[in-house]
């Protein structure tokens, strides 16, 4: 279980506060418009945003003045995901230990990774020579090397187009439904929340609100809600 | 580009052609007289040998000490930082001249560091040779090459980081992964721009280096011309260091951008949870407090002993001032008018940019001569003197200028000129309405540089010319030749305020009147 406690961050004159917990295996959308804190949100359950008061615990145990790599915790970017004068081996590779070489088991867990996201024999290819759709596949795997119990996703699949972009979030879906893992994705798309999240949180007015089921979220959404997709008031 | 057809293109055109004549014109004499005259002897290689190991030495040194002054800028945040960095952009705009007389101050035989020497008993430290031309060549190169560096870093996304730490890298991990590949791409254009710029040193090796073993080509040519009216051998020495030079900066181009770290390097600083160990803080905050106190020391040193020389200074310095004043701002606006011609026209034409990078190569002391020897026959070079050094300052200025400009102007035709098209903007009206409120800012900088540099060049004036018309850097290079060293120093900070002083108004002009 995932609690952010009186979570409170300031970041010049921008602040957001969230107080709210996530079940174990759940999957969680942040949505709102844009700037309204849920990267830095996500930043900050990751260990790049110091909080300016409040606790974030894991499991019951405090996070929130952990180092980043101590932390339960994978996460994806919007870009810079991979490193591009590295091969997709190597990628994947950090994601076991912090080195460039690997033992011959540890090679096996890195083929069997990238089959498993559709990229099987790909491993000597470097970044650049992968469409922007392999390359999500790539740092999914290298995700599940990670083996962290929370994934954190913010927006890694926003360039792709909406057919390629539903299959990643599809590839998500298979990949975390077996090996319990928390999901929390940023998103500003509602159509992606309905399709990988069973509950959603709106972010917005300098407040992560408490997480409600996402299909009622969107049938009656808030005035905030309503005001950034852009639908008028019944 | 459309909207580039709205411009007149024949003012660049006709800055082109004075340009290419300028660079070639003052060559070709060179080398058909160099042709006629005496073939090199020992000492010559030995300057030539000197030239290129000085400058070795100075670009290796430089840029290895700047790698972890960089390193150490991009990961600490802390009061004074964008100052310092603004200041690491100063020894661009320092009068060569002014640099030594702080150097000498603080290095030299009386100069504080032997104070403390003498003080604890300590050998004498010399600067007069080889490691004197150097320590001046990099305490002028450590900045740039700092800043170049330094945007390398923060060149890196700050996700790479973030993933590095998420990945639990430590620092090794995180240098071999991240760091080295980013060196290997910035570190060697960075050697490469120091290599050319220290290749062209002359008035560091006029004062620190001198006599057999630490005589630059630039300085033989200067002796050859002054000392024995040896024309034949100036032309000899002055087509190797044409050739010498044209061959660095043409490594220059090809491994880096050669202007790049003169402004920028102003974001923050990544977050780099791998380095946040206390005791690596204190070694980058003693790096950076070292480097600072290096930069900082010469300054000090002219301010201070200037200051109560200032206002007792005799009246030619007064009058040297003024010439100056007036030689920077014709050459500033020689410059800026050729830059804004050649960029308008370089819009449709790149290879008009190439043409005016090809300042770089230009060496003032090979100009000089070849300027002297193209106008010997015709009239007397000297009293041309002047009208010669505007010209050369400008052409200097102008790759400075072009690069700073020329990115601007692109980006406000590509978003702006379809726009600016449709209403019918062109010419004057597009000129007026379009470009100079958005190019102001550019314009002010480049103008700012190209007057400061003029305010304190030492090169072409120096060749010939007479006590009736001589610069501020002169006279202060006179008033050390004499050992009037209160009146030098006195001068030498005039020469500073007055070349600090007009980039301040130009920079300040354009942005002020941008805002």
């Amino acid at each position: 279980m995932l609690q952010l406690d009186h979570v409170h961050i300031a970041l010049g004159g921008f602040t957001l506060g969230a107080d709210f917990t996530v079940q174990s295996g759940a999957k969680l959308a942040l949505i709102g418009p844009s700037g309204a804190g849920k990267s830095t949100l996500l930043a900050a359950i990751a260990g790049f945003q110091p909080l300016a008061s409040g606790r974030i615990l894991w499991q019951g145990q405090p996070l929130h003045n952990q180092p980043p790599a101590a932390r339960p915790v994978s996460i994806l970017f919007q870009d810079n995901n991979l490193f591009g004068h590295l091969t997709l081996a190597q990628n994947l590779g950090l994601g076991l230990r912090p080195a460039l070489r690997h033992s011959a088991a540890e090679h096996q867990q890195i083929d069997a990774a990238l089959t498993r996201v559709g990229l099987a024999g790909m491993g000597a290819r470097r970044p650049a020579d992968l469409s922007g759709g392999q390359q999500s596949r790539a740092a999914l795997a290298r995700v599940l090397l990670q083996r962290r119990p929370l994934l954190l996703l913010d927006e890694p699949f926003a360039a792709l187009g909406p057919g390629l972009r539903a299959e990643m979030l599809d590839l998500v879906a298979e990949l975390t439904t077996g090996a319990a893992i928390t999901l929390i994705m940023v998103t500003h798309a509602p159509e992606d929340a309905l399709r990988l999240c069973p509950i959603s949180t709106l972010v917005a007015n300098g407040q992560a609100h408490a997480p409600v089921e996402t299909g009622a979220l969107f049938e009656t959404p808030p005035p905030a809600l309503r005001a950034y997709l852009g639908r008028s008031t019944p | 580009m459309q909207g580039a057809r709205s411009l007149p293109e024949w003012p660049g055109w006709i800055a082109g052609l004075f340009l290419a004549g300028f660079l070639t014109l003052p060559m070709a004499a060179v080398l058909w007289h160099a042709g006629g005259g005496s073939a090199p002897q020992p000492a010559d290689w030995a300057a030539l040998r000197f030239t290129v190991l000085q400058a070795l030495y100075s670009a290796g040194l430089s840029v290895l000490l700047a790698i972890p002054v960089a390193r150490a800028l991009s990961r600490r945040q802390f009061r004074g930082r964008a100052l310092l960095l603004a200041l690491m952009g100063a020894p661009f705009i320092l009068p060569v001249i002014v640099a030594i007389l702080g150097l000498l101050a603080v290095f030299g035989r009386a100069g504080w560091l032997n104070q403390i020497l003498a003080a604890l008993s300590l050998p004498e430290l010399q600067i007069y040779g080889m490691h004197g031309v150097v320590l001046a060549h990099v305490f002028f190169n450590l900045p740039l090459a700092t800043r170049m560096i330094l945007q390398g870093w923060q060149a890196v996304p700050g996700e790479r980081f973030r993933l590095a730490a998420s990945l639990g890298m430590g620092r090794a991990m995180v240098f071999r992964v991240i760091e080295w590949p980013m060196l290997r791409g910035v570190a060697p254009g960075a050697f490469a721009v120091i290599f050319a710029i220290c290749l062209s040193s002359f008035a560091v090796a006029l004062v620190l280096g001198g006599g057999p073993r630490a005589t630059t080509l630039e300085l033989a040519i200067y002796q050859a011309f002054r000392f024995d009216f040896d024309l034949g051998r100036a032309a000899m020495l002055a087509g190797i260091q044409l050739a010498l030079v044209a061959l660095a900066t043409a490594l220059a181009l090809r491994f880096g951008g050669v202007v790049q770290g003169l402004a920028g390097g102003q974001g923050r600083p990544a977050l780099r949870p791998e380095a946040a160990h206390p005791l690596l803080r204190l070694w980058d905050g003693a790096l950076i407090a070292l480097v600072a106190a290096f930069l900082l020391a010469p300054l000090l040193a002219v301010v201070l002993r200037g200051a109560p020389a200032l206002l007792a200074l005799p009246g030619p310095v007064w009058k040297a001032a003024l010439v100056s004043l007036a030689v920077a701002l014709a050459a500033t606006g020689l410059s800026m008018g050729m830059a804004c011609a050649l960029a308008i026209t370089a819009l449709r034409r790149t290879g008009l940019e190439l043409l005016a990078i090809g300042g770089l190569a230009l060496s003032p002391l090979v100009v000089g001569t070849g300027a002297f020897l193209l106008l010997n026959p015709w009239t007397n070079p000297t009293a041309l003197a002047l009208p010669v050094t505007v010209v050369v300052n400008a052409v200097m200025a102008l790759p400075f200028a072009l690069r700073l400009i020329l990115p601007r102007l692109r980006q406000i035709e590509a978003t702006q000129g379809r726009l600016a098209d449709s209403l019918g903007l062109r010419g004057l009206a597009r000129l007026r309405w379009l470009i100079w409120p958005q190019l102001k800012p550019a314009l002010g900088f480049a103008a700012g540089l190209a007057a400061a540099l003029s305010m304190g060049d030492l090169g072409v004036i120096a060749l010939f010319s007479d006590p009736q018309h001589a610069t501020l850097p002169l006279q202060v290079l006179r008033l050390m030749g004499a050992y009037k060293t209160e009146a030098a120093a006195g001068a030498g900070l005039l020469l500073l305020l007055c070349s600090f002083g007009l980039f301040w108004l130009f920079d300040r002009g354009g942005r002020h009147a941008a805002a």
